[in-house]
Order: C-alpha cells, then structure tokens, then sequence
C-alpha cells in the first residue's frame, strides 16, 4: 500500500531527524520533531486515578522548564483502550503517550503504534527488574515503553478462620489442594477459593509461575506454546480441584464473590500486590483478618511467581514530539517524587525496584495493618517474578480462555481440553492474519 | 418571453429534489455511507507478514467473501443464532400476549385507577437495559438475592437461574420486563381510536365485553399487533444488554452468546474489525429479510381479509 509506506518514510525520517534541522524539508511532520525548540503540548490517555495530579507535579516541575506540557485524558482500562489506541491510530491521531498493560505491547507494536524510545529511556533500564524491562523490548534491541507498575502473585488468605479451621499456610500447590480438602471437611460449605474463568490474566500468571512461554519467535517465525507442558500441568491442576469440589467455580468480582469474601465463605485468594485495594471494597467487614503469603511452588525448592496485571508508559509512532514524551514517559516511572505521587495519589505498586521499599511502602496497606512487613515481603516476592512471553495476539488468546474454561468450569470438565482449544484458536487467528507461525 | 417560461417550468421541475436535497444528504451521511463503509470493510482483511512486528508488516488487502464464508461456516455463530431463536421463542409471544392482555384490561369499562396502572406498566421501559438487566442480575444471584432468602427460609428448592434452560427464562424475563409496557401503550393507542359507535353497535347485538374483546378489539388493533411483532423480532435478533451484562455474573454466558456480542467481540475484543464487518452484515441483512418477509405476509393477509 502506497500509504504504509508514505507512512514508513515519514517515520523513519523523523527518527533520523531528530535533533537536527537541517532535514525540516522532508515533511511537515519531521519538521514538528524539533522538541527541543518551542513549547511542547503532550496529550496522555490513561486509567490510572488521580493521575491528573501526578502530572501537575511535571506541569509544574520539570515540565515547565523544558516546556513541555502534559495532559491527561481519563480512559477505561485494559482491552478497550488497545482498541481505541488502534482506531485512533489508524486515523493517524492517536495520542502521543498512553498507558498500556504488558501484554498489549506486542498487539500495538504489531500495529506500528508505538514509537522505539530506546534513544531517548535507555538509561531508564538499570531502575527495574530484567524481567519487567524485557516485557518492554519485546526481545529486540528497541523499546516500546516504560514500566509503570507490575502486579507479582501472591496468596492472600484469612489468618483467622486458617486458625480456627486448624490449617496452615500452603508452600507447594500439593499442599494448597491438601488444604482446600482439609477445610471441606472441616466446614462442607465453605471453599478456601474458586477458580474464575472471567480473567484470563491470572491464569496466565499462574502459568508464566509454571514456566510457560506462550509466544516465542525463532528467526522470523512465531512459536506458540499455550498447551505446553507447564500450562497443561497448572490447568490440570485446577481442572481437578474444579471436578472434585474442592474448590468453587463461579467467577470472581460478582457481587456474590464479594459477599463470599465478605462473610469468610472463600477464606483465602491467589492475587496480585494490588489485592488490598480490591479487598478493601469487596471485603469491608475483613479489614485486618488477612494476611499474605508467597505464592505456593510447584516444587519446595523453587521459589518463583507470576504477575497479574501491571503496566507501562509508552509513546506513540503519531506523536510528533516523542523525544519530549519519552522524557516524561521516563520522568513518570523513574523520578522518585513522581513515583511516590503515584503510590500516594493513584495507590500504584511501582515497577521501579528502588520505590518498592520506600516512601509509601514503608508502611502496610491500610487493609494489612496487621501486616507490618507486608510492602518489604512484597518486595522480595516481585523480585522472583518468572519472566513472560507475549505475543501478538494475547486478546484472542484471553477472549477464548474466558470461553472455554467458563464451560469447562460450569461443567467441571476436563481443563486439558480447554487449554487445547485455547491454543487452537490462538493459533488459527495468527496464521488467518498471516504471520509466520512455526507447528 | 420564451426564455422565462422555460426558466419558470425549469424551476418547478426542480422543486421536489430541491425539497428532497437535505434529507438525502442526511440519508448519505449517516445512513448509506456508514453501511457503505462497513460493506467495503467486511470485503477486506488484514494480511501480516512475518513475525509482525515492526512498521509496514501489516497491510490491509483486499479479501473478496472470504469474511463471509468464514462467518457462515463459523459454528459459533450459528449456535448463538439458535440461542437467540430459542430466547426469542419464549420473549415475543409472551411479551406481546401480556401487552395485549393489559391494554385489553385498561380499555374495558370498569377500570380504576387506570393512568396509575398503565404508568406502572410503562415505566420499566424507562429504566435503560443496562440498568434492568444488572438489577435483575443482582435478583438472580443466590448469594445477594432476597428472592432466594425467602425460599431458603420457607424450604423450598432453589432453581440456579444462570445456568441452563432457566437462563433462557431468566434473560427472557429481563426483556418481558422492559418491553411490555412500550408494547401495551402501542396496542392501547389504537384500541383508543376505535370508535364508540362499534361497541355500541355490538351491545345492542348482545355482545358480551370476553365477545367485544375477541371479536372486535382484537382484530381491529391487528395493525398495531404487526407492528409490535415487527419490533419485537429486530429487538430479538439484535439483543445485548441483556446477556452482556449478565455475562461477568456467571459461566454460562459466553462471549459469543448472541451474534451481536460476536460481533462485538471479534471487533473490539479481538481487534477483527474486518469479520466483525461481515458479521454484522449478513445479521442486518437476515433481519431485513426476516422483518420484511414477516411485513408483507401480514399485508397480503390483511388484503385477502380485505377483499373477501
């Protein structure tokens, strides 16, 4: 298409020209990358709350000296904004920055939404863990964003109704599915937690723990591996506690689930670092009666876990001031006086490892009073997070999870057969859209 | 002279198209162009090259029908048309049988109260479909329902209305809810515009109010009856809200339910804009038909009553 490639030489023209005026006859739009010169207007979709008022510390700050004003326009969150992002880009308008979950890095790469700020964030690196910076390269040598914050699992459960039901915190999964069994026969209509097929990105998480790598490339071909072996083990794992009724099977953040967390009828979760904000309005007459744990291991000698959630800063290949906005997108995620203005105003766990142990995380959540080690605890956890693999096409592949173990679930069937289908349609959409995908 | 005249009939001749000119430009604008552009969208696909990554590996080409015969072939569509079938089998007579039985009711003499009650009927058509269906939602769940309290309390057995064939009656119910009283002011209308002289006529022959109303209301508003039955079927075949929202609260709602949340999801969950397209085509176009077909059947019908 004549346009795409219009569309290629302008874009590789701004990247040379950028911080060089001598090459403004190429375009318009070239033209514009000169941050540096004039004042910088910068626009930022996020879903972040109280984001606004992080932003007016850089308005007012760092901003103001270079000249480079941010604002923010509130969006939904996760899969919705990916879609928007494209549409708007497709229309050659999207904003210059945006905030975007890790998984949906490979899906607005492959759309040449995003900009490669390897230039300008490069020394952003060392502040973040190698395996939250690697979710932001892709593998490649550029860099699609910066990480803003990560969602490490952990295991949240009811210190006092564990007490009374005389069970103890489990290590290994073996002993998890050894502990829902004990509380079933201690209390028949009590469940220690349920498997919700409504969000795909904890199973995911839980499998990354496992060890699976659902995309891979290998030179200029994908490989995807949802039903592999470690992923296969994790929902057959689930599968079976589904099918003996050791476990619930009805989805999470309904009000019935909360009302179940609520009244000590589920006793415990496998969440992320952020289950104390979600407890907090889900759980009100809990405060202080729960603790957090490690995530169990498959084996008692590892020590590994997964993440649910989390997300980056990253600029887009539409904005016509991305030095300017990497700057800020770098600023936002780095700068110790912003990243404590987000755990403040918006109650985000930063990615940047230094922030996690300082400023407000010195102290629990308010939900985890009882807890006081709770933000240094989290700490250590996120540091043995298992890297992840995303591909391209994570929203098919999470459409499909939601599906097929939803039935699977409701029929407390075999989970094997629902991951096979997972992969099977994830695949199937790739190789429709025509990218290269290894058998 | 000559030259006037002919200005003058010019101008005449033009005047209709000059009238017709703003309502065809809205008719283009937002009507024809939109669905020219879906059309042209359902005709294309996106083609990746490689691993995908980077600028210029994804190109937009031309597809043909290959969207449309994925979408006819796709077996998932085909079963959330049959869902739709069955959830419309049990929403259309029902709603329109309870419409028609309340605006018979409201028309009859010995009606009290009778603006209170026809508001009371109306005013959940108000309440937007989001809102109804999470209400009901709320009602549905056995943890946080009232309904299921009260049969906890008096013994009685405690159906699971999210799962199975009481799903069908639970989304059902939401949509009978909503819509009846939309219905029932429809068909009311029109009993209203019947003249006095008809029934009066029919008393002094001995009718009783049952015979009044079988023998003259009903097929007097038939007109109405069609039209409501008409709008009945769009609203079916394009229903949403309903499972949509009811979705998250359980797992026997899938994504894929009815072939508009296909659509929905293949556009905007799993970024297909262009099979979405083809979708939402064909299910615009089978309405069309279905509606239309339904239409004319009624009219010749109401000709041949006509005639005879």
């Amino acid at each position: 298409m004549p346009y795409a490639k219009r569309r290629r030489l302008v874009t590789s023209a701004v990247a040379l020209t950028l911080g060089a005026t001598t090459l403004a006859a190429c375009g318009s739009d070239s033209g514009d990358s000169e941050t540096e010169s004039g004042p910088v207007s910068l626009t930022y979709w996020t879903w972040t709350p109280g984001m606004d008022k992080v932003v007016d510390l850089w308005n007012k700050g760092p901003g103001k000296k270079d000249q480079i004003t941010v604002t923010v326009k509130k969006q939904a969150s996760g899969d919705t904004l990916v879609t928007k992002i494209l549409t708007a880009h497709k229309a050659g308008k999207a904003p210059d920055l945006v905030q975007a979950e890790y998984q949906a890095l490979p899906t607005l790469v492959s759309n040449d939404a995003l900009a490669d700020i390897a230039k300008n964030v490069g020394e952003a690196k060392d502040s973040f863990a190698d395996g939250v910076w690697q979710q932001t390269t892709l593998g490649t040598d550029a860099v699609y964003a910066v990480p803003q914050d990560i969602g490490p699992l952990m295991f949240y459960y009811r210190e006092d109704l564990f007490k009374e039901y005389g069970l103890t915190v489990p290590t290994t999964w073996d002993e998890f599915a050894e502990t829902a069994r004990e509380l079933k026969k201690a209390a028949p209509d009590k469940d220690l937690t349920t498997f919700s097929a409504n969000d795909s990105g904890l199973f995911a998480g839980l499998a990354q723990q496992a060890g699976a790598k659902w995309w891979t490339t290998s030179g200029d071909q994908w490989k995807v591996a949802i039903d592999d072996a470690a992923t296969q083990k994790v929902a057959d794992f689930w599968g079976g506690l589904v099918e003996e009724g050791a476990i619930d099977n009805q989805p999470m953040y309904t009000p019935a689930w909360n009302k179940a967390l609520n009244t000590g009828k589920q006793i415990a979760w496998v969440s992320a670092v952020w289950a104390p904000g979600t407890l907090t309005t889900a759980a009100p007459a809990t405060k202080g009666k729960w603790a957090m744990a490690p995530l169990p291991q498959w084996s008692a000698s590892e020590n590994r876990t997964g993440s649910w959630g989390g997300s980056s800063t990253a600029v887009t290949t539409d904005s016509k001031h991305q030095e300017a906005a990497a700057k800020f997108a770098a600023w936002l995620n780095t700068d110790s006086k912003a990243l404590n203005a987000l755990a403040k105003e918006s109650g985000i766990y930063p990615a940047a490892t230094n922030a996690q142990t300082s400023g407000a995380f010195l102290k629990p959540p308010a939900y985890f009073a009882n807890q006081a080690d709770f933000y240094s605890k989290a700490a250590d956890i996120a540091e043995t997070t298992a890297p992840s693999a995303w591909g391209p096409n994570v929203n098919v592949a999470y459409t499909t999870f939601k599906d097929a173990f939803g039935a699977a679930a409701k029929n407390k069937s075999d989970f094997g057969a629902a991951l096979k289908k997972m992969q099977a349609d994830t695949v199937a959409d790739m190789k429709k859209q025509g990218f290269e995908v290894a058998e | 002279m000559k030259s006037t005249a002919r200005r003058r009939s010019y101008g005449v001749k033009g005047a209709p198209y000059a009238f017709l000119l703003p309502a065809g430009i809205l008719f283009a604008l937002f009507f024809a162009l939109p669905i020219g552009y879906a059309v042209w969208l359902s005709l294309r696909k996106v083609k990746v090259s490689g691993l995908g990554l980077g600028s210029g590996a994804r190109k937009e080409v031309w597809a043909g029908l290959e969207n449309y015969t994925d979408a006819l072939t796709d077996s998932e569509l085909v079963s959330g048309t049959l869902r739709v079938l069955g959830y419309g089998c049990i929403v259309v007579p029902v709603m329109l049988g309870l419409a028609l039985l309340f605006a018979l009711m409201l028309d009859s003499e010995k009606v009290r109260l009778a603006p209170f009650t026809r508001l009371a009927i109306f005013l959940p058509y108000a309440i937007p479909g989001v809102v109804a269906a999470l209400l009901w939602g709320f009602l549905y769940l056995p943890d946080v329902s009232p309904f299921y309290f009260v049969l906890d309390k008096l013994g009685l057995p405690q159906p699971d209305l999210l799962d199975g064939g009481p799903l069908y009656l639970a989304l059902s119910n939401i949509a009978v809810w909503g819509g009846t009283g939309f219905n029932m002011i429809v068909i009311y209308t029109s009993l209203q515009a019947i003249p006095a002289e008809v029934y009066e006529a029919a008393k002094l022959d001995g009718a009783t109010p049952l015979q009044i109303a079988l023998r003259i209301k009903i097929p007097m508003v038939a007109p109405s009856l069609v039209l409501t039955f008409f709008f009945s079927i769009i609203a079916t075949i394009q229903v949403f809200n309903e499972p949509t929202t009811l979705k998250p609260l359980t797992n026997s709602v899938s994504t894929t339910w009815s072939p508009l949340m296909k659509v929905y999801r293949d556009a905007f969950g799993e970024g297909d804009i262009h099979g979405a397209a083809a979708q939402a085509v064909i299910i615009a176009f089978a309405t069309l038909l279905l509606s239309f077909g339904f239409l004319r059947a009624a009219n010749r019908r109401q000709k041949q009553e006509a005639a005879r």
